[in-house]
Parts: C-alpha cells; structure tokens; sequence
C-alpha cells in the first residue's frame, strides 16, 4: 500500500492521529533512536489512504503514492450523459427529472448531449416529456419484460446500452430499485460507483466531482473515478432541482432492440401496497420537525399543533425516532426521507449532518434551538436561540393574529 | 442449507466530525461494533439453521481487530467465520470489496444462500451486497423483510420497496440484503459468549483466496476519495434578537413578506 510516514521528518506529535476518520493511525515508540524525537507514527491496515493525514501533517512527513491506474481503452471514445429513467405505475418517479435537471448542467458543461434510458412496457408516448425535461436522445427500449421490476432484465439491457452507445457518465436515482441495478452494472462494468451523491460537478480534468456524505453525514468527501467509464453516480430524491418544462425542445429517440438470453433469474408473485403510510412528509410544501429538544413524546403535541397552524406535515429527526417518541415514516435525514419543502422548522434539532442533508436544500430553513452554537443555524435562514416550548406558542399567536 | 453471511465492523458512533475552522476530525468515543443492519442478517441465517439444519459462516473483510466482530456472531449462533485481512485490501472501495469478498466465498464452497444487511451504517452505499451477487453470478434481491418459505430448492420472500412490497420466489443459490424489519437479533448467550473466546478466527490473505492482485485495494478500486471537507455554511442566515415576543413577530412577519404562511 502507498502510504510512507518519513521517519527523518515525523516529530511523533500526534497530530495526523487526530485527522484520521479511521483510526488507523498509532503513535508509538521508534525502534531506532532519533536524535530529536522519540516517537513516530505508525498507520495501520485500517488505512483507506484518503490522505486526511498527509494533510493534516504540519512537517510533510505523510506522503501518499496512489498507484496511477492507467485507463485500459480510449475515454475519449465515451461521450454523452445519461440519465436513467424509472417509471412506477406508468409515471416516472420525481427523481428523474431531478437527475435531467442536473445533468443538463452537466452535459453543458462537458460539451455533449444529455440522453436518457427508458425502459418499459408501451412507453412510445412517454419519450416526449423526457426531452421536454431536458433530453436531447431517449434510449428507449419497450418491452414486456419491462412490466415489473425484474433487476436482471434491466441490468442486462442497460449495460447493452452503456457497450454499445457508450456515456462518460450514467446517472440512476438512489431509490430502492435504482441502487440495487447500479450496483449491479457498475460490477459488470468494473467501473466506478459513488452512492447518493449530494453534489455532482466536473473538474478541471474534465471528471465528474462526486460529492457525498460519509460517517453519517458529519464529513463531506468528494470521490472520483475518472480512470474507467462509464462513471456512474446514484442520486437521492428532492436532492436536485428539475428544469422547466420546455414543450418545443427537440430531441431524438432511439430504439434499442432487447438483448437477446436474458433469463429471468426469478418471478415476482404479487405486489402489495402499503397503505400505511399517510404521513408523506417527501411531497409536503411545509414541514415542522421535532428533535430531541423536545425532550419527550408529549412534545410533538407543540410540533403538531404548529404543523396544523401552518398547513404542514410532521418530521422528526433520527434522535427523536430512536428514542421512540415518534414513528420512522417521520424521519428526515439520511436513513430517513430527503426533503426540500418550501419551509421548514426545525425545534429542538441539533443538526447532525445525516440530518441536515436530508433537508438542507429547503428553499427556506427557521431553527428554533435553546444552543447558540448549534449546527443547525449553519443552515437556517432564520434562527431563535430559545426554548422552542416559550417560542413556538409565541410564533404560533403572532401567525394566527396575523391572518386576522 | 449453507448459509453464509458478510459482516462489517463499522465504528460505534457516527460523532466523526470535522472542526471547520481548522479542517481537521474530531473523534469521540469512536468504538467498532458490527454493522446494526448485519445483525439481522446473522439471526435470520441462524434462525434459518435451527430450522432447517445445516452450516453458517460469516465472513468479513477489515484490519486484525475485525476478528472481534466476527466473534460476537460466533457469540449468537454462526458456526464458523473467516476474517479476510491484508494490506493489500486496504483502499478498497465497494467494488474491489465485492470482488474480494466473492473470492472468500468461493473458497469457503457450497452455500444455499448468501445474506447481507441492506447497507452499512458507515458507508450508506448498499452496493457490496449486489456486487457479491453480481461476481458470483448468482440472483440477488435487496431489502428483505420476510422470508416466506424455503421448499424444493425455492425461496419465496417479501422485498420492500418505496410504496409497498413485490413477493418473490426466486430458485437458490441466491444472495439477499436484508432490513430491521425481518426479525429481532436476539442476545449472545452465556455458553455462545464462551464458545466466542475460544474460538480462533483464521485469517485468509489475498493469496489465500487467489485474488488476482489488480482486483483488490486501491489498485482494484475504481473511485478514490479527493478530498474530505467540513460541510459549507450557509453565510445568508442570521439570528434574530431582541424579546421573545418580537422575535416571534419578526419571524412571523418575514414568512409572510416570503408568502410562505
């Protein structure tokens, strides 16, 4: 492995042991003597060699030699950016035209066309509103096969796809079904792949800046593969904004044959809705949200009752979820739901970072917090420093005397 | 029925944060436990096995001190583990982890199902387990929250998506990622934490496994980390002061100036 501690410079002063998010990092007594200093850094397999200690280091005794992988074929043979489509009951799902949205900006960037797959059943009508979303090309494959979600079937044709039309970048929604395929292809493809992907960008070297959330979300890591294409990311819901509609735009749709042998490995029997789920904090334009400040489950009384003032859903963060005061259809954050609602109150909410990348692109942020130097106000547009169980009432009577 | 199980030691809490002033981490407490989500995976396989009879082995792939997480599963039933650890490994992104953990299971040999927790709590990709089934070549279905029935070489099971949940039946071998709602883990009991600490995990290498040498760590890995940073601050925002009341009058009258109430 790459990583060398020059033992003439380290000074054994702990300092890169503190920066490594892994713990890989020991101080320990040097075998040799060293004039000057006694103790030297030894890093252990536990080393992902992410270079936060090469970094950190203030004598420049960490270096880090990365094996430069040289690509196996021509990348400038691959152009285009694609985004793959995912429909259920005959719509597509939101993030689609989330992904359109943002790989327009991409495309642009690069200088080349946006393309989109578009696998299903009868869909010869449904390539206009792709293009109409931003699409130059529709790669449209309609097929029986494609009437329930069968990961193979979709696997196989995409990576046909992705051979023969071949894209620098393959874009999928961090949905349930659009991790498990992407997983897939980029194994068959032995290219990489960045998960929920908050930011997306190109760099200077023409590669696609993946940026992402790691350790729950308290760091941000920024991840390339540009030595292999296609490079493929996964994006969550509401993470990205969709273009405007844009009914003149042209664009061209291909016909892509189904791949022959395609074995369905297995058989889906039924498919049963969840009723349950009521609360859908993910489409809601207003959403106050309760964390562990409110110190009980009697507390969200105060989150509802503001919530019903405003015409708002309930959301919750990981804490309050944990301890039990509220259920897990509630929650926004990393495991939870990513939202972006016109408003959102957050009381009582620290802000962890797995929380606030779940709803930190809300077009307005109020934090009602009794610390001062909580993370939340990082992000809020409007704080109180407060006891949201004196300031909430307040708010609530100030809004109701306003609207009379 | 074999059963095998992938395992990940993660660290105990996610309280890694980064000073944004300086741009470096600040760890508190950080203790390695076995990924939650994993859990779940090892009681369904052992649940299965007391059941159905037969075999489970766990694996996992990290530095020496992995070997205690594995010992925590022998501690609730697994039968046998194997820690895959070299520092060849090290840089391993999800795909050279797949790689390398589909090497370990060809060599472990016959199994009837490979079961994962849907994703780790460090990483959050959900990407290892699909890469296991797609190296292997073998079906694969995420999100598990109920095994219905195994009989005649089929299993028929309950997969959750976003609006409900498809029932599948899908022939074996087969790999599946599993979610909290598939059982409850149950404790390490009195003779299993005993049976743990005189167990001795063996520990594979690369060559142990016959990895080809381009295919693991950060040779192997397809994406590397650029850089870490401090999540940006919103510079726009600003505290209200004054009385409460006022506060609460100003806030009320900004969301309305935005039209949002």
């Amino acid at each position: 492995m790459g990583i060398r501690v020059d033992s003439s410079k380290c000074s054994g002063c702990g300092i890169c042991q503190k920066s490594c998010p892994f713990g890989a990092i020991s101080i320990e007594d040097r075998k040799k003597e060293h004039p000057r200093f006694k103790r030297i850094a030894v890093i252990s397999s536990a080393c992902t060699l992410c270079g936060a200690c090469a970094e950190a280091c203030p004598f420049k005794a960490i270096s880090i030699k990365k094996e430069e992988k040289k690509p196996t074929e021509d990348l400038t043979l691959y152009k285009g950016v694609w985004v793959i489509a995912e429909m259920s009951e005959g719509n597509f799902h939101g993030v689609t035209f989330e992904l359109l949205g943002k790989g327009r900006e991409l495309a642009e960037k690069r200088k080349t066309y946006l393309g989109c797959v578009l696998l299903g059943v009868g869909i010869s009508g449904k390539a206009r509103e792709l293009i109409s979303a931003g699409a130059d090309r529709v790669i449209a494959c309609d097929d029986p096969i494609f009437k329930d979600f069968y990961d193979t079937a979709f696997v196989e044709t995409i990576a046909a796809m992705i051979k023969e039309h071949k894209p620098e970048i393959v874009l999928l929604g961090a949905t349930a079904c659009g991790r498990g395929i992407a997983s897939r292809i980029s194994g068959r493809l032995k290219c990489g792949l960045t998960a929920d992907c908050t930011g997306l960008d190109i760099d200077s070297n023409g590669f696609l800046v993946q940026t992402r959330p790691a350790f729950g979300g308290n760091i941000m890591a920024e991840i390339l593969s540009g030595n292999t294409r296609p490079q493929m990311a996964t994006v969550r819901h509401k993470v990205f904004k969709p273009l405007a509609t844009d009914a003149e735009k042209k664009g061209e749709v291909i016909d892509f044959p189904l791949p022959g042998g395609i074995e369905l490995n297995m058989s889906i029997k039924d498919f049963v809705k969840d009723m349950t789920q009521h609360v859908n904090i993910a489409d809601a334009d207003i959403i106050v949200s309760g964390g562990r400040g409110l110190g009980s489950p009697e507390g969200f009384k105060i989150i509802e009752q503001i919530a019903e003032t405003l015409g708002g859903a309930v959301g919750a963060s990981r804490g309050a979820v944990d301890a039990g005061w509220i259920p897990y259809s509630h929650q926004v954050g990393q495991t939870g739901r990513t939202v972006c609602p016109k408003l959102y109150i957050a009381c009582g909410i620290s802000g962890a970072i797995q929380h606030l990348v779940g709803m930190q692109s809300s077009d307005v942020i109020v934090a009602i917090n009794k610390d001062p130097n909580a993370s939340i106000f990082q992000v809020a547009d409007y704080g109180i420093v407060g006891d949201l169980f004196q300031v909430l009432p307040a708010l609530v009577r100030e809004i109701e005397q306003s609207r009379k | 029925m074999n059963f095998i199980v992938c395992v990940k030691q993660v660290p105990g809490t996610t309280d890694v944060k980064i000073n944004p002033d300086t741009n470096t981490l600040v760890r508190e407490g950080v203790e390695a436990v076995v990924n939650p989500f994993d859990l779940y995976a090892v009681e369904e396989a052992v649940s299965l096995k007391e059941k159905l009879g037969g075999n489970v082995t766990a694996v996992s792939m990290g530095p020496p001190q992995a070997a205690e997480a594995l010992k925590e599963t022998i501690a609730v039933g697994v039968d046998e583990a194997v820690l895959l650890s070299d520092r060849n490994f090290g840089g391993s992104d999800t795909l050279a982890t797949s790689y390398t953990l589909a090497r370990a299971i060809k060599k472990i040999g016959e199994y009837d199902m490979i079961l994962c927790g849907y994703q780790a709590i460090d990483g959050d990709t959900a990407q290892v387990g699909p890469g296991i089934a797609e190296e292997l070549g073998i079906p694969c279905v995420t999100y598990v929250k109920k095994i219905r029935e195994i009989k005649d070489g089929l299993v028929t099971l309950e997969r959750m998506l976003e609006t409900g949940f498809q029932v599948i039946e899908v022939k074996l071998p087969v790999l599946i990622t599993v979610v909290k709602d598939i059982n409850t883990p149950r404790l390490p009991s009195l003779r299993g934490k005993m049976k743990a600490r005189k167990t001795e995990i063996p520990v594979w290498t690369a060559a142990d496994i016959a990895c080809e040498m381009d295919r693991i760590g950060q040779p192997g890995s397809p994406t590397w980390v650029r850089k870490i940073f401090a999540p940006p601050r919103k510079t726009s925002g600003r505290i209200l002061s004054g009385e409460l009341e006022r506060q609460a009058k100003e806030l009320s009258e900004e969301l309305k100036r935005l039209q949002l109430i």
